[in-house]
């Protein structure tokens, strides 16, 4: 069982986000749980959501303690709440910020973490970029669906179409589509670099 | 079709293939998304031949059932909570009046202190109303429950309310099989009322009943519940022939045959506690599961027969009588009166706690060396609890406990977990 | 049937002599086929004023609607003294829930009669239904459930019948009952005895507040108005209010046989204006024909006898007068005045 834990803040679609997620490894064939940290929380306030993706039935309810994969959506978030908690070594941190984790001051704890799964997007610029709203949930899926190989792109634009429709899901699809390539473009520079 | 959504959007189609004729229903959280979804789906159309009405509270939302229903219509309305709690009067009179109404109770905490999270304190304080009441495991049986819930409500001429988990299922994303029209139809029949408001043929229904009768008209009401103990499963095996899988039932089995603990559960936990009782049987201990899933009728001997090797059992429950404790586990006990076995009673998941496999396990393997005592607050913090009795007993004037509580929490605690 | 200004009265009795009309004109009681939808054998006191006008009431709407009719009842007086099972005596479908609800019930029963009319692929439904209950269960407990039913504009008559107090609990304060009036939650005792001299919730004005299509007030001393305006209200579709003055000489400790003389009186003072409106405007008044002193009303009431007692308290019945006066002011009641309340702000909706 994949476990995905999503951190954002009211308004900016974590929900949502988490439930984009199911619906794309859905259509994977795969079985998926989408929640909120459920409350009553308004625009602004920190918000927690989670996805697990399985190939069996998910039974569990209780929230993602040791996820898999973060998916950060606001980096103011990193100083108001401990969102690493529990992220397992060989876990994946999506972070929205046009900024590296040395230059955001996490270059200590990146080191505790597989370097390549590590992958910021400065997803709020494509989100206004695309579709004119900070909605960064989207292209942020785009990126996880990159760094992680978990879902693929396809998948993650019908689950769009599914949620939005017209020009808010092509804009979001657009989002998705060039956060996915950033993150290809800079994986693929990084693997030359290594190699 | 495979499908997925969220709990309340199945529920809401569920409810849709059923034909409801007449939706009333008040909000609140965590209802909204159904009858939200109902709401557009009778003005877009999809839902034909149905009045929806938009009450101004809960209490109208089931008068209006009730003269809805008794006009011969199918009826169907939710609520949670606070709001269940302010149709009180209503709900015993729906049951009263033989009344096949369908409710969803989105399973949520009472306050005060207000909290809208999940526990099953709102319809546990119904259990006496005379309505069945039904939980959902799953966001499949919520859906599944809810069709045939209309199904044994027009049998009965007995309301239905199927409980499913605020929040956890309502607002859960997950993969739901949803029914198509004409398997619906081919399991569902139109519904023929016993008794109906019509000019052709005047009754007068709801009159007064003395002391001459009474306990008569009350005793079927009983008699009635326990039918249900046929029917339920009844109904859930002919649900299986249409639909092809196991939903409702009155209770079920989990790794039950030669477990020496057995806990007992109703609702969304369930899921929860198969896992952790999956990792202890790797463990080699002997342990199951027993998953309540119709509390009323309570099935006392489907749960007797199920439990009689057993050599203890651990009631988990989200929900409690102040000054007594648990409430299933009550009945329980009842079920099991005259075998020598341990019953423990455990609290859990109150006002939306979650209850995680970390707690589980601490706590069942407690019970199976028999250290937990009788009745067990799981993850309660004692010395929280202690601080404030002791505040209690040096001031007077101590001020609302529940701020006080919170005060020596220090500041909300991020909710990550 | 159409309103008739009938001029000629019988000498004494104000009573429309129906002999004297063509049979067509004549009242539904009058007619040997009316329903007796409320069937004579009920348990009502002597002199009831509610039972009268809810046979008045019911039966001029079986006639208003072929005979195709529901009755919501809230619990009370008429609930209780017309129906313990096995008997009743209701000759219509009839379904009493709860004392505060009756308006949502009617709700319920004309959504379903909505469903089952689309379903017969007719345009309205034949059947309609009626909620009613008394002063209690309509201005206080049961007032939520109406003001949702009004403010929807469900098709729903709603009758209310004003005894002014809740009879059926052993003759209680309702927000209907009268100032100073004695009641047994509201004795004559202290310096202001009886009931306290409040604003009072008047129920048809805040029903026409909510510009729903009809609201009328009506008296069982006057069966022919309120014939007609039964038999109006069920000729329209929407949300509708009727408020029907009747005595109870049990809770008012009048004579049995003074019911129709002191909802009479009670028209004549203007303590009880009789009137209708039309999405919250009067539309019409049915005028004061001799003017009586508050006095002829109060004295034939135990309920009023502290005032009249040792220590005469004609302050108050000043102040009733006062009362009288304003609302033949308000609504016209005499000569050619006209109305001077409504709520011009809700148009024909
Ligand atoms: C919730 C609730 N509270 C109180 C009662 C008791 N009760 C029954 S009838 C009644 C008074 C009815 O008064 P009203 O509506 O004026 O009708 P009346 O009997 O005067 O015709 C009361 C208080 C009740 N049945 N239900
Ligand atoms: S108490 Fe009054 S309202 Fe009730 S039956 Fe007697 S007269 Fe009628
Ligand atoms: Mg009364």
């Amino acid at each position: 069982m994949f476990q995905v834990r999503i951190h954002g803040r009211g308004g900016q679609g974590v929900v949502t986000g988490a439930e984009m997620l199911s619906i794309a490894a859905f259509l994977e064939g795969r079985h998926a749980q989408a929640f909120p940290s459920f409350g009553s929380e308004r625009t602004g306030a920190p918000v927690v959501a989670f996805c697990r993706i399985a190939d069996k039935e998910i039974r569990l309810r209780e929230p993602v303690m040791q996820p898999d994969a973060l998916i950060i959506q606001d980096a103011t978030l990193l100083a108001q709440i401990d969102v690493f908690s529990g992220l397992e070594t060989e876990g994946y941190v999506i972070l929205n910020t046009h900024r590296s984790f040395e230059e955001m001051g996490l270059g200590e704890l990146a080191r505790r973490f597989r370097p390549e799964r590590l992958v910021t997007i400065p997803a709020t610029e494509l989100a206004l970029k695309h579709v004119g709203r900070n909605a960064p949930n989207v292209p942020m899926l785009g990126a996880f669906a990159a760094a992680s190989g978990l879902i693929s792109l396809e998948s993650v634009a019908s689950a769009i179409r599914q949620k939005f429709s017209g020009k808010v899901a092509d804009g979001n699809i657009a989002a998705a589509t060039e956060a996915y390539n950033a993150v290809k473009a800079a994986r693929e520079v990084a693997h030359a670099q290594a190699v | 079709m495979l499908k997925q959504c969220e709990g309340s959007h199945a529920v809401a189609e569920a409810v849709a293939l059923a034909r409801p004729e007449v939706i009333c229903a008040y909000p609140i959280s965590p209802q909204t998304h159904i009858v939200e979804g109902l709401g557009e789906m009778v003005k877009a159309g999809e839902i034909q031949d149905c009045e929806y009405i938009n009450v101004e509270s809960e209490f109208a939302a089931m008068s209006v059932a009730i003269g809805s229903s008794a006009t011969g219509a199918r009826t169907y309305t939710a609520t949670a909570s606070q709001g269940l709690l302010f149709m009180v009067e209503a709900v015993y009179n729906a049951s009263g009046l033989g009344l096949p109404i369908v409710m969803t109770v989105a399973n949520r905490a009472l306050g005060a202190p207000i909290n809208i999270w999940n526990d099953h304190s709102d319809s546990m304080s119904q259990r006496d109303c005379g309505w069945i009441q039904l939980f959902a495991e799953n966001n499949q049986e919520a859906a599944d429950l809810h069709i045939q819930a209309f199904k044994i409500a027009e049998e009965l001429s007995l309301p239905v309310m199927v409980c499913m988990d605020g929040f956890i299922l309502t607002h859960a994303y997950e993969r739901v099989d949803m029914p198509t029209q004409e398997q619906v139809d081919a399991f569902l029949p139109p519904y023929v009322p016993r008794q109906v408001l019509d000019p052709r043929d005047p009754v007068s229904i709801g009159a007064m009943v003395g002391p001459e009768a009474y306990t008569e008209v009350r005793y079927l009401a009983h008699a009635k519940q326990m039918q249900a103990l046929e029917l339920i499963p009844k109904v859930s095996r002919e649900f299986k022939e249409i639909f092809g899988r196991d939903s409702g039932g009155l209770v079920r089995p989990y790794l039950l045959e030669d477990a020496d603990t057995v806990v007992i559960a109703l609702g969304s936990v369930l899921g929860t506690i198969k896992d952790t009782i999956d990792e202890m049987r790797a463990d080699g201990i002997s342990i199951g599961v027993l998953g309540i899933n119709s509390f009323r009728p309570f099935p006392v001997s489907a749960i007797r027969r199920a439990l009689s090797h057993a050599k203890r059992i651990v009631v988990l429950e989200k929900s409690f009588a102040v000054g007594i404790g648990g409430i299933v586990a009550t009945d329980v006990r009842m079920a099991m009166d005259g075998l020598d076995q341990r019953i423990y009673t455990v609290v859990a998941g109150l006002g939306g706690r979650n209850i995680t496999r970390a707690s589980l396990h601490r706590v069942l393997r407690m019970a199976m060396h028999d250290q937990l005592e009788g009745l067990h607050f799981m993850d309660l913090e004692w010395n929280i609890v202690n601080r404030e009795l002791d505040r209690e007993r040096q001031t007077r004037r101590s001020g609302p406990i529940a701020e006080n509580i919170l005060r020596d929490l220090g500041q909300t605690k991020s909710n990550v977990g | 049937m159409g309103h008739q200004d009938i001029k000629f009265y019988q000498t004494g009795t104000f009573t429309v002599g129906n002999r004297l009309l063509p049979p067509e004109q004549r009242s539904v009681q009058a007619d040997m086929e009316r329903t007796n939808s409320l069937n004579s054998g009920h348990r009502a006191c002597q002199g009831c004023g509610e039972a009268l006008g809810a046979r008045y009431a019911i039966d001029a709407a079986m006639r208003a609607t072929g005979n195709r009719l529901v009755a919501v009842n809230a619990t009370g007086c008429l609930e209780v003294f017309s129906t313990p099972y096995p008997e009743t005596s209701w000759q219509i479908p009839w379904i009493h829930s709860l004392f505060g609800n009756a308006a949502a019930v009617a709700t319920g029963v004309a959504a379903a009669n909505k469903v089952k009319a689309r379903k017969a692929g007719l345009a309205l439904p034949e059947t309609r239904v009626i909620a009613q209950g008394g002063d209690g269960g309509t201005t206080d407990i049961g007032f939520g459930c109406l003001s949702g039913m009004f403010e929807r504009n469900d098709d729903v008559l709603y009758i209310c019948y004003d005894n002014q107090a809740y009879m059926n609990t052993g003759v209680q304060r309702s927000s209907a009952t009268p100032p100073a009036a004695r009641t047994a939650t509201t004795m004559p005792v202290g310096d202001e005895p009886g009931n306290e001299w409040g604003q009072g919730k008047n129920v048809p004005l805040i029903a026409m507040a909510h510009g729903i299509p009809y609201v009328a007030t009506a008296s069982v001393s006057d069966l022919r108005d309120l014939e007609y305006k039964v038999t109006k209200a069920m000729n329209m579709r929407g949300a509708r209010y009727i408020h029907i003055f009747v005595p109870c000489p049990l809770g008012w400790g009048s004579a049995s046989q003074d019911t129709i003389k002191l909802a009479r009186l009670a028209k004549e003072t203007g303590l009880f204006p009789v009137f209708e409106a039309e999405y919250g405007e009067v539309t019409n008044v049915s005028k004061i024909r001799q003017k009586q002193p508050v006095e002829a009303y109060l004295r034939l009431q135990r309920r009023f006898a502290h005032l009249f007692g040792k220590k005469p308290r004609l302050d108050v019945v000043a102040r009733f007068q006062e009362m009288a006066d304003q609302n033949i002011r308000k609504f016209g009641l005499l000569g050619s005045d006209r109305a001077a309340v409504g709520f011009p702000g809700s148009e024909h909706k």
